[in-house]
């Protein structure tokens, strides 16, 4: 917009900004030094046996079983459905669309620990048995609004004309969607996959509102565990977690159908101009 | 039209009994009775909603208030000088400090809570640091305290108000700032009297951002704090999880949204005036 010029910010902001870089991985870096590190009588010694004891802990693998379950599961359920919202949201009115528009915006604004009891005392009044079920219809809904707003931002910068001419060669609604709008949507679909996917496989507070007992995801058993006390070998948990999201939010952030919506973000009319 | 329901209605439907009845059930529960084993006994009053007013739990409130204020504004100030660096840096750059920001606000909660208590724990660098200076400390309290959980606020909650801030200075009318320079200003006049009266609302916005989750924030406070700090968060979880109170915690949690509700309306008027 007004990429011409910019006057370089004075040294106290570019201060703050590698103090604050600082912050935030200073301790991801002690973190993941302390899973590589094991005290012995000599002195501190580089190590992979903690990564090993991970590997080697059955009740870690079932938790990272059913992350994936859970995280896979709501993703394709919740890019499903937010995909049809967003198209019809994008073909204008039909009756609900206003109340669809409120509620995906209210599930975005709305506090995290406000929705997790809201469903732990609606699973409580339907005689919902809690568990890996009842944690995916959670991750569904708060996923949903998120794939709403990735597919929407690419349908407005799609062009109209191809599914008007689709139309005029005789494309019946089913096919009209098959053939020509669900191909031009790819981009943004995995798009919407991946951020669900990373949504539901880093949540803590509303899985540990809603799940079953013994059901732990990978965050949940961390917590507990943490809880009695850090050791190296959580620290080679947590350093795994860590790589693991840090390579889906590359990869999502790579796809094309992510810089649809940062460029949506961009396009809007300022306030300040 | 057709069309519309057929695409659409799902996900209406879904919203509908996964958010809307939810909530309003939620409300119900906030006027209902503690039943005696702990379930809930559906007399209607507005007990609980006395309850709030309670010197106990006023404190709680005041004490969550004075976190969530203190994280959103440290946030803003400390994310509107970052912003500021990252949208004047060098092109080729920009897109990797967005990124540098962007990927610890996408990773769990947990590990970043986790990664701040590997720093103070007992073999951790940071004591270790401090027996090295001589400097005398309680290992107890290190590893638990008001000051954690600050630190922990702050930079957990730091993208939020870096990344839209960041949005709104990549469409700032830079030529201001030169104009300011050419007339003589000093750069802490430019942030004071051009930037932060230009981004007003952008600004506003990214405090919002950050009070709303900071107000309810459980995890930070629970394993940073130790058991001393009781917020918001903590109450209502614990009347949720622990001691069974549902038709209280449902107040509370009510009684949170409204303060939410009425900040932003606060800050909607504070746009409007000049």
């Amino acid at each position: 917009m007004n990429e011409r010029r910019r006057v370089k910010a004075p040294w106290f902001a570019r201060a703050v900004l590698i103090l604050v870089l600082l912050a935030l991985y200073g301790p991801l870096l002690v973190l993941v030094a302390g899973s590589f590190l094991e005290s012995t009588a000599t002195g501190l010694v580089v190590t992979g046996r903690w990564f090993i004891e991970v590997f080697a802990d059955t009740v870690l693998g079932g938790a990272l079983l059913n992350s994936l379950i859970v995280a896979f599961c709501s993703a394709v359920c919740a890019t499903v459905l937010g995909t049809g919202a967003a198209i019809a949201l994008h073909r204008g009115p039909f009756p609900g669309r206003q109340v669809l528009r409120g509620l995906s915006f209210v599930s975005l604004a709305l506090p995290e620990i406000v929705f997790a009891l809201a469903l732990l005392s609606w699973f409580f009044l339907l005689h919902w048995h809690l568990s890996l079920v009842t944690v995916i219809a959670a991750h569904i809904t708060f996923s949903l609004s998120y794939v709403i707003l990735t597919v929407s931002a690419r349908l407005s910068t799609m062009d109209q004309s191809l599914e008007d001419a689709a139309r005029d060669l005789g494309a019946g609604e089913w096919h009209l969607l098959r053939r020509v709008i669900l191909p031009l949507l790819k981009p943004s679909l995995i798009a919407a996959f991946l951020l669900s996917f990373l949504l539901s496989f880093d949540d803590f507070l509303i899985t540990f509102f809603v799940n079953g007992v013994g059901r732990d995801t990978l965050p949940i058993k961390l917590y507990t565990s943490m809880k009695m006390g850090l050791t190296p070998k959580l620290n080679a948990l947590a350093t795994l977690m860590w790589l693991g999201s840090a390579l889906l939010i590359i990869l999502a952030f790579r796809s094309p159908g992510f810089r649809d919506v940062l460029k949506a973000g961009e396009d809007k009319p300022g306030e300040n101009e | 039209m057709k069309s519309g329901v057929r695409l659409g209605g799902p996900a209406l439907a879904w919203l509908c009994f996964f958010i809307l009845a939810p909530l309003g059930l939620v409300l119900l529960i906030s006027f209902a009775q503690r039943g005696i084993y702990g379930g809930i006994q559906w007399d209607f009053g507005a007990g609980n909603y006395s309850r709030l007013f309670s010197p106990e739990t006023l404190l709680i409130v005041w004490d969550s208030l004075r976190l969530a204020f203190f994280t959103a504004v440290v946030c803003v100030f400390l994310g509107l000088l970052s912003a500021w660096a990252m949208a004047t840096a060098s092109e080729r750059r920009r897109p990797w400090l967005l990124g540098l920001i962007a990927l610890p606000f996408l990773t769990n909660l947990i590990i970043r809570v986790y990664a701040v208590k590997s720093v103070v724990a007992a073999n951790g660098p940071l004591p270790f640091l401090l027996t090295l200076l001589g400097i005398e400390f309680d290992p107890f309290a290190l590893t638990a305290n008001s000051w954690l959980v600050a630190y922990g606020m702050v930079s957990s909650y730091l993208p939020f108000a870096v990344l839209p801030l960041y949005g709104a200075f990549e469409k700032f009318d830079f030529t201001l700032v030169e104009a300011a320079q050419d007339l003589g200003a000093g750069p802490w006049k430019i942030f004071g009297q051009v930037i932060v009266p230009a981004l007003r609302g952008p600004i506003l916005g990214a405090f919002l951002l950050v009070f709303i989750p900071c107000l309810g924030e459980y995890v930070i406070p629970d394993l940073l704090g130790g058991a001393k700090s009781m917020l918001l968060g903590n109450l209502i979880t614990d009347q949720f999880l622990k001691a069974r109170d549902w038709p209280f915690g449902a107040a509370v949690s009510v009684g949170m949204m409204g303060l939410l509700v009425l900040t932003g309306l606060l800050l909607r008027v504070l746009r409007r005036t000049k």
